[in-house]
């Protein structure tokens, strides 16, 4: 319902100056300012939104189309904040250090009429508070995002293919499997096998602390899908505790295990056709 | 009536899955490839299926059936170019292909089936060429 | 939950289960699926398409594109209106290795969604509804 009785769209309208330098200056005493250009720049930017947003008469929704222009220069702001290494209070108080100046001026303008004062604040509190909350909002989106990318850089780093000889292939996993992890590892390893023409894949496993039944239905997965394919697996790395929890599990891994990745390794030659023989002593005589 | 090629490398049958099978093709082609192993008198079936980018429940009781008929006629069937995504998928699935062997491309699928008809035949040369 | 995009067609013949395939992927990639998990709800959408159509006498489904705050995912609603299935706790076993029934079908679709739902009633017909979420 427009709030036509409300003076609010005159005031910001009408004291333009004087409520920009009164703003800055809020800010500047709850200690958010850390560049005057920068945040002056946003101050008049948001003055110009608000002062159209509020001609058009309603202040009870935030997210009707009057508001998008100012929703989308906060998201921005935020944005912007989050990735400068700003707090998420820094950036609401941005909003609400406008309060201050805002509430002297309808002082200034309702004086003696105390109980429209009142109900002018209240209005205004009202829509400042929830701009305020609209930037957290924004600043938890966008710190979710770069902690996603920064999950996914992180989980590429950790599940290296390295090619051992032709035809050969090991992953050596390092750390705890869960199911992230192992699809990433898995549709890591399978690419690769397509990629070298891999016959055979050593999963080596020292790196893991612990084996449970879900990271054998992971590992199994993963063989069984290599196997699919044409390539054949040997697991490598197999420590006595994990060799003794295996059997307590009851987990029938139905793949070749060596102890270490040597083992593996060689097992792995002998499969694709190849073996590792002496070099035969230097008897020609040197030209 | 639109057919899968056949073709014909030594006593080996090639087939290359291109397109989106429905039931008559998958049909014929079971007719065709039963046709041609005793025509040739093939040992060997290769099914190249690394252009899917989908293997249903569909598409695996059609390789395991052509396994299973060329198994009677004495040939062996192997399935090449499953793409990762599709081997993920058919794991979560629970689909199993039985009578099918698999290697990764044409190359290593022609090393495969001469392995495999060499070792039935015993001590003999099969690479002649 | 918002829905962005919401469609449904005819699942009838083999060309239809075809069709079903490529318009369930083009929804999957519009909600960001990777490669794998598109594989999963394209193959898991063409095991009941089939369905429909072998044993349902045809039907139609209805697909959308969900989003759920950051998440998104390609809700599928198989309908049709065929004799239904009389014993849904044994269609719902793994026929496959027997090689013919709803077995695989049912099971395996349910295994590759994250969310799956089949309601039947003998004689007048079956809705299956499955999820994926990105």
């Amino acid at each position: 319902m427009p709030n036509t009785a409300s003076i609010l769209s005159a005031v910001v309208t009408g004291h333009h100056a004087a409520l920009l330098s009164g703003w800055l200056e809020s800010q500047r005493r709850d200690g958010v300012v850390r560049s005057l250009d920068d945040t002056s720049r946003l101050a008049t930017q948001f003055l110009d939104l608000f002062r159209n947003a509020l001609s058009a008469g309603r202040f009870d929704d935030i997210n009707t189309s009057e508001w998008a222009p100012i929703r989308d220069m906060l998201e921005a702001m935020s944005r912007g904040r989050a990735l400068e290494g700003y707090s998420p209070s820094e950036t609401a108080t941005f909003v609400f250090a406008l309060k201050q100046p805002l509430f002297a001026l309808l002082r200034e303008q309702l004086g003696a009429d105390a109980d429209r004062l009142s109900e002018e604040i209240w209005t205004a509190t009202k829509l400042l508070d929830k701009l305020g909350l609209y930037t957290t909002e924004c600043f938890q989106r966008t710190r979710d995002e770069v902690i996603g990318r920064q999950q996914q850089d992180l989980l590429e780093l950790s599940t290296p293919v390295v090619k051992l000889w032709d035809g050969v292939l090991a992953v050596p996993l390092i750390g705890t499997l869960d199911s992230a992890r192992t699809q990433l590892v898995m549709e890591s390893l399978l690419e690769a096998i397509v990629a070298n023409e891999a016959e055979v894949a050593i999963i080596d496993i020292t790196g893991v602390p612990t084996v449970d039944t879900l990271v054998a239905q992971h590992l199994l997965k993963t063989i069984s899908a290599a196997r699919l394919m044409g390539a054949d697996c040997i697991l490598s790395g197999i420590r006595p505790q994990i060799a003794q929890t295996i059997v307590h599990l009851g987990l029938d891994l139905n793949v070749i295990s060596k102890a270490t990745l040597a083992d593996a390794f060689a097992l792995a030659l002998r499969r694709v056709g190849k073996m590792v023989a002496a070099r035969p002593a230097a008897t020609a005589p040197r030209d | 009536m639109s057919e899968i090629p056949v073709l014909k490398i030594r006593d080996i049958l090639l087939v290359s899955i291109q397109i989106d099978m429905h039931d008559r093709l998958a049909l014929q082609l079971q007719d065709d490839l039963t046709t041609r192993i005793v025509r040739d008198r093939a040992r060997g079936v290769m099914i190249d299926i690394s252009a899917l980018d989908i293997v249903d429940s569909f598409i695996g009781r059609m390789l395991n059936n052509i396994a299973a008929m060329s198994r009677v006629l004495d040939a062996v069937t192997v399935v090449v170019g499953m793409r990762p995504a599709v081997a993920i998928t058919l794991v979560e699935l629970g689909l199993t292909l039985t009578g099918v062997r698999t290697a990764l491309n044409v190359d290593k699928g022609l090393a495969l089936i001469d392995a495999l008809v060499d070792g039935e035949e015993g001590a003999g040369g099969r690479r002649a060429g | 939950m918002v829905v962005e995009q919401d469609d449904t067609m005819p699942v009838r013949g083999s060309d239809d289960v075809v069709r079903v395939r490529q318009a369930v992927r083009a929804r999957a990639i519009a909600a960001g699926f990777s490669l794998v998990d598109q594989t999963k709800i394209i193959t898991a959408a063409s095991e009941i398409a089939r369905n429909t159509v072998d044993y349902g006498g045809g039907g139609s489904v209805r697909m959308e594109v969900l989003r759920d705050g950051r998440r998104s995912g390609v809700r599928l609603t198989f309908t049709d209106h065929g004799p239904g299935i009389p014993d849904l706790a044994l269609a719902q076993t793994d026929g496959f290795t027997s090689g013919h029934g709803l077995g695989l079908g049912l099971t395996g679709a349910r295994r590759l969604s994250n969310e799956f739902d089949i309601v039947s009633t003998p004689g007048a017909g079956t809705i299956v509804t499955l999820a994926r979420w990105k």
